[in-house]
């Protein structure tokens, strides 16, 4: 009974979002602040992805947001998770092939997590791909030999001060260009490497506090024991 | 015979995500369906989000070869989607450490078995006896949600 | 764009089609390794139709984040709860079929 009334919920639900729909113009965007944008981005950035250029200049405030919202994921996951025991059982390693291709994917991971972060204003890609893409490079290993100790400690430095260089260049902008988080070092030759200041030290800085936050996060899943001894 | 048109189709893709997403979060009895409900609820939501900054015809709002297109969609919508979706697996991951801790404490995951164990817990905390009624009295572990009197 | 119109509407029609399928079949699925498997593909046809709404960035995030890292994180809890049930598998490795509590701890 309660699932067919939830069913009419839904339906009657759907059928009010349609007919909003139905008078949303889909295609023709009004674009406002986004026509602003588009016109003004790569002069005054330099970036020639003009999404990263509003993550990192114009919106720069709502991803230090989200930082602070993916800390206070991974601490309050690592608080629920507790510690493991020293002398916890693990699981056997995994077979060699699986081994192997971890121990060759490894670096190749790596590669190409820092090829995205780095590239972040040229091409599609940035801090927050980049770190996931990191963050499967350092969890791949652990799951083909689930016993390696897993060091929580220098993951934990590493976002830490990743998460400080982020907040420090901010300040750094506050005091030379006037805004917090202002992009400091000027436009540059658009689509080079070195161009649009401070933001690739900036997705430097959100892809490996990213990379490390959500490896450590995983690690401690991996180690959880779910039946108490 | 053509296919409906671009607009319609994602429409009806993104608000039935959502309807599918807040059904299976009512109706699901395991903890487990339910946080997969969620997801499916945020993936609904950020392509909902998406549809808003379309402008047909225009261009990816990356500049290739230093040419700039004329027309090009709407950033701003990108970039809080780009968050959102960050955002939306840090969530899930919380969600099940929380799974986690609640199979290690009570060994069930069906949420019938766990609001009766976690009320009995609390009554025992708490140092109060479980309300009881005359018609409907109180057995050990029982599954249907109507004894103990909680209400909705 | 070198594309007609007409063939992203059954593009569109395609991922959608197997966008909402996928859905169904989270709600309805008894296995909930196959479960995580289907909000991977639900994940995926997102991740296409945010290319074909010009946005790479998004794309890219999507397929990185939902049908890489959320499947991991679902398919490292499941076999933490003992929910992952592999059919007819009883190959000599660690993922055996028979565990009925928590993992091998």
């Amino acid at each position: 009974m309660r699932d067919y009334l939830s069913l009419l919920f839904i339906a009657g639900l759907a059928f009010l979002l349609f007919i909003i729909a139905g008078e949303l113009d889909f295609g023709n965007a009004p674009m406002r602040v986004g026509q602003g944008i588009n016109q003004a981005a790569p002069g005054q950035v330099g970036a020639a992805n003009i999404v990263t250029s509003v993550v990192l200049a114009y919106r720069a405030l709502d991803t230090l947001g989200e930082l602070a919202i993916l800390f206070a994921a991974a601490t309050a996951g690592g608080l629920v998770l507790g510690r493991p025991r020293p002398d916890a059982p693990r699981d056997p390693d995994a077979g060699f092939i699986l081994r192997t291709a971890a121990d060759l994917l490894f670096p190749l991971l790596l590669l190409v997590g820092l090829f995205v972060i780095v590239h972040g204003h040229l091409t599609p890609g940035g801090g927050f791909q980049g770190g996931v893409i990191l963050a499967a490079a350092f969890f791949v290993p652990l799951l083909a030999r689930p016993g390696t100790r897993f060091r929580h400690t220098g993951f934990a430095v590493v976002e830490g001060l990743a998460g400080a260089a982020f907040i420090v260049t901010g300040l750094l902008g506050l005091i030379y260009g006037g805004d917090f988080l202002q992009p400091l070092l000027g436009p540059g030759a658009m689509g080079s490497l070195l161009s649009a200041g401070t933001l690739p030290l900036l997705y430097m800085a959100v892809g490996l506090k990213v990379g490390a936050e959500l490896a450590g996060l995983i690690a401690r899943l991996a180690e959880f024991e779910a039946v108490e001894p | 015979m053509s296919a409906p048109d671009m607009g319609v189709t994602l429409f009806i893709a993104a608000f039935g995500l959502v309807g599918i997403g807040v059904l299976g979060i009512v109706t699901a009895t395991h903890l487990v369906r339910i946080v997969l409900s969620i997801v499916l609820l945020e993936t609904g939501a950020n392509l909902l989000l998406m549809l808003s900054g379309y402008r047909g015809g225009a261009a990816a709002p990356i500049i290739v070869n230093g040419v700039l297109p004329d027309a090009m969609v709407d950033p701003v919508p990108q970039a809080l989607v780009l968050t959102a979706i960050v955002i939306g697996v840090a969530v899930q991951a919380f969600m099940m450490t929380l799974v986690l801790r609640v199979y290690r404490a009570y060994r069930t995951l069906d949420i019938r078995e766990l609001r009766t164990c976690i009320e009995r817990d609390l009554a025992r905390e708490a140092g109060i006896p479980l309300p009881t009624s005359e018609d409907a009295p109180l057995t050990p572990l029982v599954n249907e949600p109507g004894v103990g009197g909680g209400g909705p | 764009m070198t594309v007609g119109t007409e063939f992203l509407d059954w593009v569109v029609l395609l991922a959608t089609v197997i966008m909402l399928a996928g859905a169904v079949a989270v709600l309805l699925l008894k296995d909930y390794l196959a479960a995580v498997a289907a909000t991977s593909v639900v994940s995926l046809g997102a991740s296409l139709l945010f290319v074909i709404l010009r946005a790479p960035d998004v794309a890219l995030t999507e397929a990185a984040v939902g049908a890489g890292l959320s499947g991991v994180i679902m398919a490292l809890s499941l076999r933490r709860l003992g929910l992952w049930r592999i059919r007819g598998s009883g190959a000599a490795d660690s993922s055996a079929p028979d565990e009925r509590t928590g993992d091998a701890d």
